[in-house]
């Protein structure tokens, strides 16, 4: 398939507030990338005619309850089979923070064993306790089965902004350990937090932002095509959206974000 | 109630006739204060005349609909009245003969919609102009700090959506109490001010962030006169293009009510912040406060964009203080139209409202839009697309009147134009000479405790631990951040590129020296707006406009409108010779509590654009070995300083704005940093020359020399910590790498400059005395524990 031939369906609600910086991401490479709305998607909108679908960040319907719950819940209900079928037939589908959230409400993260019917993992507030924006180093873990950073080489660090308040990524504190390793096994583990220099954060403060277990900070489905991350590599496409390209004296043209598009892109590209 | 006054109509729903006609002078006041309406006598008696006139008595509604529409916070009665000087010369208006005189002489191409709509409008780019507004929030963040202060981001973030911007960054600047501030000594009815931090702090993220707009400036300070009166500025820039910049409604359009429904929150909040705060405030004023909620709002902007890039509605307006009483007499009155309104079509939060608080309440989410027949069922499902409610409430008529229906009763017919012809303000003012001294105390040998507790006071200190908590990254358009450096110096401006397409940038920074106000009004109004616009130029800004937000106190008292008056001669004065006009402003008055009045405070906030944003600069120092220059001259003015402070001072020499040196400084340093020359630039403000020295040292982890001796000053300046604690305004540090040494004091000449000191490697900040001796000695730790501690 060509790169301009690629439609990308990005999915927003009342709260959701990173759609446009996402569809100009995409835009960028050359695809072709619509916002709609929840609504406007049930109205008619056939998710098939699209190859990448993707979930913003925001605050889905406020997040009251627990983030990312209340849209998780009502796209699954209402178009729960044909989300199923878009992930089968191993489109990419993309969750950034809220999105991240919304994946893992949904039970199509971790799915180790296909889509659980409830959530096998959490988004817990995070630790230290509030809301917190800033940029963290992320170190790339996976092997090459996440489609969404096969252009990162492992081990390789990135530097991409978080913001959220609800980021710590929990596993049920019965099975963990054994969830973990099943995770490492599939090559699930995609990005930990990590210092400058690649070492693991080992939930230290503020290298790890939020208390996540593991230092992980995104994952994806035993396919690798489902991908959530709590960082937002739209923030960090650009080069002057660093935030410390004064210090180079003029901004790179591009920053660590793009890989993870550029990647998905190719993985379009190739497989369709 | 007392019953010859109100008479209960009959009618199938809660209405009131009030006996105005038969009401003696006593009797008007004990109506005004019953319910609520704030209004004096003069006021009352011309309402008493009005229904004389029409042989009946008004009801409640329509008192009520006066009653807003005439408030302070609607109307600016002061800031429109006349004032009689104590020479017996009058002032007309201060708003025409002060602030709107600058902006109308200066005159400015780029200047679009200025101080007529709900936000200034300047032009930006292409097809694109700017609108920025910004608001306060205090009285209602004083009784419940969350959700006054969320509201308050809301409401400015409609002001922007009032005139069809998007909105694309917020900013906040803050007021509060000493932290530490004793319990004991509160009176009943203050909250603490770590309550009221917490909660204004927590709110102003909140609605921010939930509705995905960065917020990217901002200040807090802290004063004891804010202990009963917080200091909450929310303000919001958004982006149009100017062809939708549509306001042509005419008789015949529906009124359409869209956003949230209309509850009982938020009856009252324009009389009660036309008030001073009492004990009482709590239990009275409670309702007075809206509840937020973001995400109806964020639905909200989304569908109005949608209308106005279809061009579907002929007006809009928010609803803000004063609620539909005011949205639909605006309207009426500025399209000279009269409205007829159904009052029950209106969404309500639960049953049970009388007519009056429908019409008054402040629920918030919602707005106003006039909208063509032709065009209604196209807008009502742009919003329902959105999932939020729009309803034709009513419409526009060619009467002039006023006409309100519910359940098929009128129940209210009033004049437009009565109800915007107030009783004009007469007041008195007062200039009050204070008796202030300059203290006298020996210079210390060592200087690095001074600097270091400087750098501890809570006004210096590093506010990363709040800003952390707003979202100033969402919409990836942040091009300098609050942050820079690696270990997160404070950015002096903050910078937004908008556009996809282009490289100009909006540049948004802000002044505000509450403690000069406390030794002279006029020299700390023109300090904002010095410090607001070297703020801008020290990253890269130019063309610069300002906005104005006054708090003050109970201007019903002379002194306090004396003062008032001072500042705004000083806003004329620097606006004007600054170049910089005035396209926006709000007033807070009556800003008084049982602890006092709060000290006079002036913000200034600036807009200004960047060419290209790859040129812009920050604080951060780059590299080791690169000169460093001051730019602009130090004078002995130590009166508010915070050098004084921490030694118990208040003095009497605040820092003054001498425009053409000022000017010069600006100027040259916009030229050095548009040829490349300039590494890193920041601002001299509170903390003089020594702080922002160890600011740009800590924030880059280099360490820093800085040579006293070499550093222009005015007159007999002969002591190091005058001239390292100094806060004279129009100075700037800058660091130039060598090779550009020649070509950059080629640039600057026409300003006074000079090389003071370079950039080390070794994470030290040493500044040596006028003998050559260090006086100040620290590390880059040192410096950061001690500027990261206190919040």
């Amino acid at each position: 398939m060509r790169c301009e031939e690629i439609r990308v369906c990005i999915v927003r609600v009342g709260g959701t507030n990173c759609d446009a910086e996402t569809k100009r991401s995409f835009e960028d490479l050359g695809v072709k990338a619509f916002v709609y709305h929840f609504n406007e998607v049930l109205q008619g909108i056939d998710l098939l005619d699209y190859h990448i679908l993707v979930l913003p960040g925001g605050f889905a319907y406020g997040d009251y309850v627990r983030a990312g719950v209340i849209f998780a819940k009502n796209f699954m209900a209402r178009i729960g089979k044909k989300i199923m079928r878009f992930v089968d037939e191993g489109r990419p589908m993309l969750g950034i923070c809220n999105g991240f959230q919304i994946l893992v409400e949904s039970g199509l993260l971790p799915g180790i064993n296909g889509v659980s019917e409830h959530p096998e993992a959490a988004l817990a507030t995070n630790i230290p306790i509030g809301y917190r924006c800033g940029w963290v180093y992320l170190r790339h873990e996976n092997n090459g089965k996440c489609v969404f950073t096969r252009l990162i080489p492992k081990g390789r660090v990135l530097r991409i902004p978080i913001s959220h308040a609800e980021g710590r990524f929990l596993l049920p504190t019965v099975r963990g350990e054994e969830i973990l390793n099943k995770l490492l096994e599939n090559d699930q583990i995609v990005l930990r937090y990590s210092n400058e220099n690649g070492e693991y954060a080992e939930g230290r403060y503020p290298e790890n932002p939020n208390g996540s277990f593991y230092d992980i900070a995104g994952i994806c489905n035993p396919e690798g095509t489902v991908f959530g991350l709590m960082p937002h590599p739209e923030r960090a496409y650009y080069g002057w959206q660093l935030p410390d390209w004064t210090r180079m004296g003029k901004p790179p043209k591009y920053g660590d974000g793009k890989l993870i598009f550029e990647s998905v892109v190719q993985y379009v590209i190739r497989k369709f | 109630m007392n019953k010859h006054l109100y008479i209960k109509k009959d009618l199938p729903f809660e209405i009131y006739e009030i006996n105005i006609l038969e009401a003696d002078e006593k009797d008007l006041l004990k109506i005004s204060e019953e319910m609520g309406l704030a209004l004096n006598l003069e006021e009352m008696l011309t309402i008493k005349n009005y229904f004389s006139q029409k042989h009946r008595n008004p009801t409640d509604i329509e008192l009520q609909t006066i009653g807003q529409t005439w408030s302070e916070h609607c109307y600016h009665k002061t800031f429109k009245g006349l004032i009689i000087l104590p020479d017996g010369k009058e002032i007309d208006s201060l708003f025409k003969t002060f602030i709107a005189k600058a902006t109308r002489e200066l005159s400015m191409p780029w200047c679009i919609s200025v101080f007529e709509d709900n936000a200034g409008i300047i032009y930006f780019e292409g097809v694109y102009g700017i609108a920025v507004k910004v608001e306060t929030h205090n009285h209602p963040s004083a009784i419940e700090p969350f959700g006054g202060a969320a509201t308050g981001v809301g409401g400015v973030i409609r002001d922007v959506l009032g005139v069809w911007a998007d909105p694309i960054a917020c900013t906040d600047v803050l007021g509060f109490g000493p932290l530490d501030y004793e319990f004991a000594k509160l009176p009943p009815g203050i909250k603490h001010p770590r309550y009221i931090f917490r909660g204004v702090v927590a709110g102003i993220g909140s609605y921010g962030n939930n509705m995905g707009i960065p917020t990217v400036n901002g200040a807090i300070y802290f004063d004891e006169s804010y202990v009963g009166n917080v200091v909450v500025y929310c303000g919001c820039v958004g982006l149009l293009p100017i062809s939708k910049y549509v306001k042509n409604a005419g008789t015949g359009d529906h009124l359409i009510l869209v956003g949230g429904r209309t509850g009982r929150d938020g009856i009252h909040g324009v009389t009660f912040a036309s008030l001073e705060l009492t004990e009482k405030s709590e239990e009275v004023s409670r309702p007075a406060v809206q509840i937020a909620n973001p995400i109806e709002e964020e639905k909200l902007k989304r569908a109005i964009i949608a209308v106005r890039d279809l061009g579907l509605a002929s007006s809009i307006t928010d609803l803000g203080g004063g609620g539909l009483s005011s949205a639909v007499g605006e309207t009426a009155y500025k399209f000279k139209c009269g409205a007829s309104l159904e009052l029950d079509n209106v969404p309500l939060k639960y049953s049970n409202i009388a007519p009056w608080e429908i019409y008054i309440s402040e629920s918030q989410e919602r707005m106003l839009l006039t909208v063509p027949e032709n065009n209604l069922d196209k807008v009502i499902r742009i919003f329902m697309n959105e999932d939020v409610e729009a309803t034709s409430i009513g419409k526009l008529t060619n009467d002039g009147v006023l006409k309100i229906k519910y359940k098929g009763f009128p129940i209210a017919e009033l004049d437009i134009p009565f109800l915007f012809s107030p009783p004009r303000f007469r007041r008195t003012a007062k200039f009050v000479k204070l008796k202030l001294k300059e203290p006298f105390f020996q210079e210390p040998k060592d200087l690095t405790k001074d600097l270091l507790r400087i750098l501890s006071s809570p006004n210096v200190a590093s506010k990363e631990s709040v800003v952390r908590t707003y979202d100033h990254e969402v919409k990836g358009n942040t091009v300098l951040k609050p942050f820079c450096g690696k270990n997160n110096g404070p950015s002096d401006a903050a910078v937004i590129k908008p556009l996809d397409n282009s490289w100009r940038g909006i540049v948004i920074s802000c002044g505000i020296n509450p403690s000069y106000g406390k030794i002279n009004v006029y020299w700390m109004a023109a300090s904002a707006i010095d410090e607001a616009i070297r703020n801008n130029v020290a990253v890269g800004g130019r063309r610069i406009a300002l906005l104005d937000n006054f708090v003050w106190g109970n201007p019903e008292k002379p002194d306090r409108l004396g003062s008032l008056v001072r500042a705004c001669v000083a806003c004329y004065r620097f606006a004007k010779g600054f170049r910089t006009p005035f396209i926006s402003g709000k007033d807070s008055l009556y800003n008084e509590s049982p602890l006092g009045p709060v000290t006079p405070t002036l913000l200034i906030t600036a807009i200004g654009v960047v060419p290209d944003i790859r040129k812009v600069v920050s604080m951060d120092l780059k590299e080791a070995g690169n000169l460093i220059y001051i730019v602009g001259r130090t004078y002995a003015e130590l009166g508010g300083s915070e050098y004084y402070r921490i030694k118990g001072f208040l003095g009497k020499s605040a820092p003054k704005v001498r425009l053409e040196e000022a000017r010069r400084s600006m100027r040259t340093i916009t030229r050095a940093i548009d040829k490349g020359y300039v590494r890193a630039c920041h601002d001299l403000s509170e903390g003089g020359l020594a702080v922002a020295a160890a600011e740009m040292a800590l924030a880059s982890g280099h360490g820093l020399e800085i040579w006293l001796r070499n550093v222009p000053v005015a007159g007999d300046l002969r002591r190091n910590d005058y001239i390292l604690f100094s806060e004279s305004n129009s100075r700037f540090l800058v660091e130039v790498p060598e090779k550009y040494k020649k070509a950059f004091e080629s640039t600057v000449n026409g300003a006074h400059h000079a090389l003071i000191g370079k950039v080390r490697d070794d994470g030290s900040l040493i500044i040596y005395g006028l003998n050559g001796d260090p006086v100040i000695h620290a590390g880059i730790e040192e410096l950061i524990n001690s500027w990261k501690k206190p919040l």
